[in-house]
């Protein structure tokens, strides 16, 4: 299935690149054991905003935030994981400055709290 | 075509091998103002080789004439049973105005893949040397079409009464989920002539075909829907050629050169899994949305799949064709699937453009049943909760957009094999940027061919970059409603397509219709 | 998967038209199974499956075209082999 493809301006279209969002990158969220959220949200973020923000201003305003287990997150005890590896969030630093750049997939993990009824869902 | 005249002498009567080999084959000719191989130029692109064309083996062997005589035939008993259903208000007999949903289902998402099956047998005919490939191609355009306009007519009576149906050929286009098929299809139009034949006249009409108009027709059947039940068969009679273009068409190709089998496997192997990736459509729609069930998806997959697909590839095992790469987890993942899917549109049923309901009692227990080691494990607890949600007029609703595969443009709702309470989720880096699957089986396909998938038109990030509004909005305008213009763009009228079937229009309606008061409403959740 | 059995089948639709055909089906082919589903009839028999266009004629006392199934042909799982006499549905393995 080998193709012979000319590289020009057009071609390949990239339809996702950075600058097609006017200034703000995308991030993916997704929360395990909670897939009542069925699937990780897309944010549209600006890229210096800081994984503090994210959390504190961002996150309550989410679908995530509908979850029973929502409120009873211990934000200290979070583990997360940026690519599927664990990953140690800076509060006070920008997205982009740890590595969090567009269309980067975060998950997060909330130790003790396994949703609805501790069924995952 | 017996001749009962006595009076003259015997003719010969062409049999038909004979009849067919005249009208179509003979009338074949090499080309001598131009090269074949500028005539057909698309031949060269994918390293397959074909040595022989008259080695096409045609086993109907339909003349043209032959051909409209029984399209008409089968035409001529559609439209009677239409005009009936449409005289005598057939859509009235429908188990429950639910039903109906699958039918939006149906218009919005498969109607304009087989029009553009149609687009793509027009071409493929064109690009083909050998006679007895290039009819059936033709025949199989010229069927796609006459499904398009059975589908469109058989499903415009229900247009006059319930909402969602008035215009599927803009949401197509544009809705969500839609993509997904869509996006489907624009793959294999855009392939080389051998890739579309293995996608579409193999792995979609052959290997794939039963799990999408079984489930959908035998759900027609089940729920009273006559209009549909007959398009349906009268359409299935026109599966069976397309189904044998199939087979012929991969047997063909690997008798044709041993060179040939790495390509085909590898077609295979992508579009299988492009093609399952689809039909969670239909696994839904059987298990959570006909209000008289016909069979599970689970027991679907398991007949139409596994055991047909097991004969087919033991046969096909001779030319050192395997089974697609991940069928196996196609088989686990049949446990889940359904239920992954329908949380999907319960997540956002406010940008749909159909209705969806909670199950009822009756419902889980069959649903209990027919996935005793994952239903009330999984998800019977979350639609208790939804339940409980509703009764405090908290409906859930997921007000976020949702993270899209790059290839087969699900939203990644599937879960880990080992865990079904963790998202799966696969992700590569290409030229600069990342990019994101749902499983290895799309992550597989991105990867070899990458170019192709970088232009992906995923309505997440459309919506994001403001490329969802009608012309003329003006985003920087005081009172501008995002989430109201992306409605707009899609042509979904909130209130009226969207939202729970409980508090509808298209309930009010039925029961108003059927007579039905409040106390003895026949179904409630 | 090489010990799943290697059925063939057809399936066809549930009307006047087709009550000879499947009558014939059953004669000519004492291993099939006939499954009656909602408005249609699925045959199964193991690897093979003949349709004797004679076989048809003789049920309905009148002469046949055997490509008429077209019309009314469902669905069906095998290599086809048609002529003007009969339509065999088989798998080589």
């Amino acid at each position: 299935m080998e193709t012979i493809t000319k590289k020009s301006e057009h071609f390949p279209l990239v339809r996702d690149r950075l600058k097609n969002f006017h200034g703000k990158q995308v991030l993916y969220v997704s929360w395990d054991h909670h897939t009542m959220i069925c699937a990780p949200i897309a944010l549209l973020v600006e890229p210096d905003m800081t994984f503090g923000e994210l959390v504190q201003q961002i996150l309550p305003g989410t679908a995530f935030a509908k979850h029973p287990d929502y409120s009873r997150i211990d934000w200290a005890k979070v583990e997360w994981l940026s690519s599927d590896h664990p990953f140690i969030p800076r509060p006070s630093t920008a997205l982009l400055a740890q590595g969090l750049g567009h269309k980067s997939f975060v998950r997060m993990r909330t130790p003790g709290l396994n949703g609805i009824a501790g069924t995952g869902c | 075509m017996t001749n009962f005249a006595t009076s003259k002498p015997p003719v010969h009567k062409m049999n038909l091998k004979e009849k067919y080999g005249l009208m179509t084959r003979d009338l074949a000719w090499e080309t001598s103002y131009q090269p074949m191989d500028k005539v057909f130029d698309q031949l060269g692109l994918e390293g397959i080789k074909i040595h022989d064309w008259d080695k096409w083996e045609d086993p109907f062997r339909l003349t043209m004439d032959a051909y409209w005589k029984y399209q008409a035939e089968k035409e001529r008993k559609l439209y009677a049973v239409l005009d009936a259903f449409q005289q005598n208000n057939g859509q009235m007999n429908i188990s429950d105005a639910r039903y109906v949903n699958t039918l939006k289902l149906f218009l919005t998402g498969i109607t304009p893949a087989e029009y553009n099956a149609h687009r793509l047998f027009a071409m493929l005919g064109r690009q083909f040397p050998g006679a007895g490939a290039a009819i059936a191609c033709q025949m199989q355009a010229a069927d796609e079409l006459r499904h398009v306009q059975t589908q469109i007519h058989s499903i415009s009576q229900y247009n006059k009464y319930f909402n969602g149906l008035g215009d599927h050929r803009v949401m197509n286009d544009r809705l969500w989920y839609l993509s997904t098929p869509k996006s489907f299809f624009e793959d294999a139009i855009s392939s080389g002539p051998f890739e579309q034949m293995i996608a579409i006249s193999f792995a979609l009409e052959y290997l794939l075909t039963n799990l999408v108009f079984m489930p959908f027709m035998s759900g027609a059947a089940y729920n009273g829907d006559m209009a549909t039940v007959t398009f349906g068969f009268s359409s299935q009679s026109d599966e069976a050629r397309h189904m044998t273009l199939g087979l012929e068409c991969i047997k063909f190709v690997l008798e044709q050169d041993p060179g040939n089998l790495e390509i085909i496997q590898g077609y295979l192997d992508k579009w299988f899994w492009r093609g399952y990736k689809v039909l969670g459509l239909v696994a839904m729609m059987l298990d959570y949305m006909l209000p008289k069930k016909v069979m599970s998806w689970k027991e679907a997959w398991q007949i139409y799949f596994v055991q047909n697909g097991g004969s087919l590839f033991n046969d096909l095992s001779r030319y050192g064709l395997r089974l697609p790469k991940y069928w196996e987890q196609t088989v686990a993942e049949a446990e889940h699937l359904s239920h992954q899917v329908w949380n999907n549109f319960y997540n956002f049923t406010g940008a749909a453009a159909m209705h969806v309901w909670l199950p009822s009692d009756e419902d889980m227990e069959w649903l209990s049943a027919k996935y005793p080691d994952t239903f009330d494990k999984h998800y019977r607890p979350r639609i208790e909760h939804y339940r409980e949600l509703e009764a405090q007029g908290k409906r859930y609703y997921n007000d976020n957009l949702p993270m899209l595969c790059q290839v087969c443009q699900v939203a990644l709702i599937s879960t880990k094999m080992d865990d079904p309470t963790k998202i799966s989720h696969r992700e590569l880096d290409h030229d600069g940027e990342k990019y994101h699957f749902c499983s290895d089986g799309c992550r597989d396909i991105f990867q070899a061919q990458p170019d192709k998938y970088v232009s992906a038109w995923l309505p997440a990030h459309q919506i994001m970059q403001g490329n969802c509004f009608e012309p003329g909005v003006d985003p920087e305008a005081s009172g501008f409603d995002a989430m109201a213009e992306v409605m707009k763009y899609f042509h979904v009228t909130p209130g009226q397509d969207n939202m729970d079937y409980k508090g509808s229009v298209d309930e009010r309606n039925w029961n108003e219709w059927k007579g039905f008061t409040k106390d003895s409403e026949t179904k409630s959740s | 998967m090489s010990e799943i059995q290697s059925t063939v089948f057809m399936a066809l639709q549930t009307n006047d038209d087709t009550r000879p055909i499947i009558e014939a089906l059953e004669r000519d082919n004492p291993t099939a199974v006939v499954n009656y589903l909602p408005a249609m009839v699925k045959i199964d028999a193991p690897g093979r499956l003949v349709l004797k266009r004679s076989t048809v004629e003789e049920i309905m006392g009148m002469a046949w075209d055997l490509q008429s199934i077209n019309i009314n042909l469902i669905s069906l799982s095998g290599n086809v082999e048609e002529t003007d006499d009969e339509m065999i549905l088989h798998w080589n393995r």
